[in-house]
């Protein structure tokens, strides 16, 4: 039997991901040692894991390195990877906002900056509303950006809302709703079709159970 | 002749071999400029894979474009014989942007054409001689083919807005099969349309196995006819021996450019498409041809990555 390579989301996510994994029927044991490993085999089920940063895992998938993935829809509006996606699991739930100052109010009369690791997203977002915008590409404390006069608001993946508040933000619009997804790569799923159908099969009745 | 041989690298013999297939097949050679006028890309932007193309202007102050693809060359140049059929296969390099490095890219192209009055006997050789050139490439090789008519059809007969339309086709392009559902319920559609929609998403299998389930998709007399030549098609190919033929809606063409069949071409190893084509009686149209026309491209640079280890 020929192994699936799924690349799974490193951090809370892909452990949650993991678990459906394996009360589907597909799992690998030696994933749960504790040690810095990345790559995990259970040649019995004919699976192997390999953990990777949550936004490189749609570049696995889709230059066929890994058969099958999890991430996050934000990821696949972002980058939009040539993949086809099979599932939504219905877990890492979270929305993709507008936020900014409590006391912030759009002025239409000038270019709104908005600082954003979803540069996309961000535009065609605003694109669709006719909105003149400017982008600051930021990697990380986007939250900082509206209180140091960076930008005047911030998009970003919002799930509970702590770091907004902690940094006396709010959100000003949920536009898109995230959760992850299951993908394939295009080209391998016709050559492991069989198998690939049995793990979506198995993760869907589990995920619908979960509803 | 074997020391010839020797020094070709593995893209320059998947040229040769395929280009000496279409030959014995008696298709003529059609060889064309680098340059082509930048106004036929401007004209028929959608139908290339990306909007952006070298250009430069000619000492005569005409705006020039490195070309991006061969099919729009291939019409514009050709004459037409609406009755009579011009067969032509081509082996010809084009610049495109590299999704990748998000720069240029010189990337090979072996494919054939056929124009002019095209008929089902045309559309089923096409295919075949697409599967052939898989089986010269490698031992596991999978053709998909799709309808467009039907996919669209559908789509028409079950009154979906534009705004539906497209995010049908996105969902289906995606294999999605939730977002389809969606976008039936946003639609309004019956629980019977709503599963049909969703079942054209899903729907993968070998040509035998999906052909008994295409009647379902016939909601009007547009999809309807659409079905018998999609099932017409598949029958024929089946008939004249063609293994691992998939039927895949998720194969879809430009609709602005494109009608009937559509098909890729896939090669275990390769992660991504090898071979591409379909039925572009809607280019022609665009274009003021009366006659039909179908063809795919094969490229052969995608192929390198298996080969590699062959070289040494």
């Amino acid at each position: 039997m020929e192994t699936l390579n799924i690349a799974l989301p490193k951090g809370r996510l892909g452990e949650k991901v993991y678990a459906l994994f394996e009360a589907a029927g597909f799992p690998c044991p030696s994933i749960k040692e504790n040690n810095r490993k990345l790559i995990f085999e259970n040649k019995e089920v004919g699976v192997r894991y390999f953990w990777v940063k949550p936004s490189d895992v749609a570049i696995y998938v889709e230059r066929g390195a890994a058969d099958i993935g999890v991430c996050g829809k934000d990821i696949l509006n972002e980058y939009r990877p040539d993949v086809y996606e099979l599932l939504d699991l219905g877990m890492g739930k979270c929305d993709m906002c507008v936020a900014g100052k409590a006391d912030f109010v759009d002025d239409r009369n000038r270019t709104l900056t908005v600082a954003t690791k979803f540069s996309r997203i961000a535009k065609e977002y605003y694109a669709a509303q006719g909105r003149d915008i400017d982008i600051v590409h930021l990697n990380g404390s986007i939250e900082i950006a509206p209180i140091l006069g960076l930008s005047d608001v911030i998009v970003d993946i919002v799930e509970t809302g702590t770091t907004l508040k902690e940094n006396n933000l709010v959100v000003l619009e949920r536009f898109l709703p995230i959760s992850a997804r299951l993908i394939a790569n295009k080209a391998n799923y016709k050559f492991r079709f069989s198998m690939i159908e049995r793990v979506k099969q198995g993760l869907k009745e589990l995920t619908e159970k979960n509803k | 002749m074997a020391d010839l041989l020797s020094v070709l690298t593995a893209t320059e013999k998947i040229s040769l071999s395929l280009r000496a297939l279409y030959a014995e097949k008696g298709y003529g050679q059609y060889k064309m400029s680098k340059f082509e006028e930048y106004d036929l890309y401007a004209k028929n932007k959608e139908f290339l894979t990306s909007d952006s193309v070298i250009t430069f202007t000619d000492t005569d102050g005409r705006l020039l474009a490195l070309k991006p693809d061969v099919t729009l060359s291939i019409i514009k140049n050709t004459k037409e014989s609406p009755e009579g059929k011009t067969k032509v296969y081509y082996n010809e390099n084009v610049y495109r942007l590299h999704k990748g490095t998000g720069a240029f890219r010189e990337l090979a192209q072996v494919g054939v054409e056929t124009m002019g009055d095209v008929t089902e006997k045309d559309v089923v050789e096409t295919l075949l001689l697409a599967k052939e050139s898989l089986n010269l490439l490698s031992d596991a090789t999978v053709l998909e083919v799709s309808h467009l008519d039907v996919v669209t059809g559908l789509a028409e007969a079950y009154g979906l807005s534009a705004q539906g339309k497209k995010e049908f086709f996105l969902a289906l392009a995606d294999k999605n099969e939730q977002a389809a559902r969606s976008v039936a319920e946003a639609e309004g559609l019956t629980p019977e349309q709503t599963e049909n929609l969703a079942l054209l998403t899903t729907l993968y299998g070998k040509a035998e196995q999906i052909l008994p389930l295409l009647s379902r998709f016939g909601a009007d007399e547009k999809t309807k006819t659409a079905v018998q030549e999609f099932s017409a098609v598949l029958t024929a190919l089946l008939n004249a021996g063609a293994e691992n033929v998939y039927v895949d809606f998720s194969v879809l063409n430009h609709q602005n450019y494109y009608n009937g069949i559509a098909f890729k071409g896939f090669v275990k190893g390769v992660p991504t498409g090898v071979l591409s084509g379909g039925q572009y009686d809607r280019l022609m149209q665009k274009m003021k041809k009366r006659s039909k026309g179908i063809g795919f491209a094969v490229y052969p640079d995608e192929l390198v990555k298996i080969y590699a280890g062959e070289r040494k």
